[in-house]
């Protein structure tokens, strides 16, 4: 086992100290410096969403002097509530593709097997479902912007646009990365050999899904 | 050259005995039932106005979106699962994450209180 081929042969890996790939250990000290990053984004929502000398408001109802006519709350809670459960559902199908392809070498007879076996289904569905979720957050920000609301008006559309933004930003590198898995599936095929780079963009977008179920609570329902 | 297969067997070991078996696809399906029963649970009291005003519903929205956070991050990230590593990985700067959030709102709440 001394002979790097073969311990790559018998790991999946080349060998290492601690006997872990140096890439799942890489995107999860990534995703540990991602949380700090997301942290810093919140708090600065949360400290300056309140100190805004003019409207919109997130919550409150904006009447004049304050604004030039009476503003209800922008944050519109149903839609953010759909795009929530769009990307909660676009987590069960990322782990239903992973577990596809750490299954993909198991025979399947029935169809309910070949549908829950099925890498390419579940890949192009976990980016379906975050297409969808980019698709509310454009509409979201479309609609902000014409009640009067954009990253110049006052700290909270600067912290806001910000925060929800960066997140954006992340899920569309994420719905890039799961297209490229879906292009390899189509081209070659993913084998259980695969399951380590499949995991990796799983656990990217999993971050990205528990990150979204911060700022749901922290800057849509809190007030 | 005795070292190297020392080295390996030691990784096997860490890799071997550290390392549990990824859940099945209906348990992928109970936790996503329960994640939507969760966010729906969120968005219910959300519209309830006499639980709004009272002094339980930040502590609820912050429990329930934890336990979120925490189901995710075990059952479909695998943390419970996977080498204690990678546990530490996320723990770490996620406990330096949530000190940071407090110590913030706490630094510019009570500045708050000073200047008005």
């Amino acid at each position: 086992m001394a002979n790097p081929a073969a311990a790559l042969e018998h790991h999946g890996h080349t060998p290492t100290t601690t006997g872990l790939d140096h890439r799942k250990v890489a995107i999860w000290a990534f995703i540990g410096s991602e949380c700090m990053l997301f942290a810093s984004l919140i708090s600065t929502y949360l400290i300056y969403k309140g100190r805004s000398v003019k409207g919109p408001f997130p919550h409150e109802v904006c009447s004049p002097p304050v604004c030039d006519t009476v503003m209800k709350p922008i944050l519109n809670i149903p839609v953010t509530s759909a795009s929530t459960f769009v990307l909660l559902v676009s987590s069960l199908a990322m782990v239903l593709a992973l577990a596809a392809v750490e299954n993909a070498d198991q025979p399947k007879h029935t169809l309910g097997e070949k549908i829950l076996g099925s890498s390419r289904l579940w890949l192009f569905m976990t980016a379906l479902l975050g297409t969808t979720f980019l698709g509310f957050q454009a509409f979201e920000f479309t609609s902000f912007v014409h009640e009067g609301l954009t990253i110049r008006t006052n700290l909270f559309g600067s912290s806001f646009f910000t925060l929800t933004g960066f997140h954006g930003a992340h899920v569309t590198a994420g719905v890039l990365w799961l297209l490229t898995l879906l292009a390899i599936d189509i081209r070659r095929g993913l084998k259980p050999k695969d399951a380590l780079i499949v995991d990796i963009a799983a656990l990217y977008w999993h971050f990205v899904d528990v990150v979204w179920i911060a700022i749901f609570t922290l800057v849509y329902l809190i007030h | 050259m005795a070292q190297p297969d020392a080295h390996v067997s030691h990784a096997d070991h860490a890799a071997l005995g550290e390392i549990k078996e990824h859940p099945t696809w209906s348990v992928y399906w109970k936790v996503a039932v329960i994640l939507t029963l969760i966010t729906a649970a969120e968005v219910w009291v959300y519209y309830i106005p006499s639980f709004v005003a009272s002094h339980l519903f930040v502590p609820t929205l912050l429990i329930l979106s934890a336990l979120k956070f925490a189901i995710v991050v075990l059952f479909y990230m695998h943390l419970r699962y996977d080498h204690r590593l990678f546990r530490a990985l996320f723990t770490g700067p996620l406990i330096i994450a949530m000190v940071t959030i407090v110590s913030l709102l706490f630094l510019f709440g009570h500045l708050a209180i000073h200047t008005h």
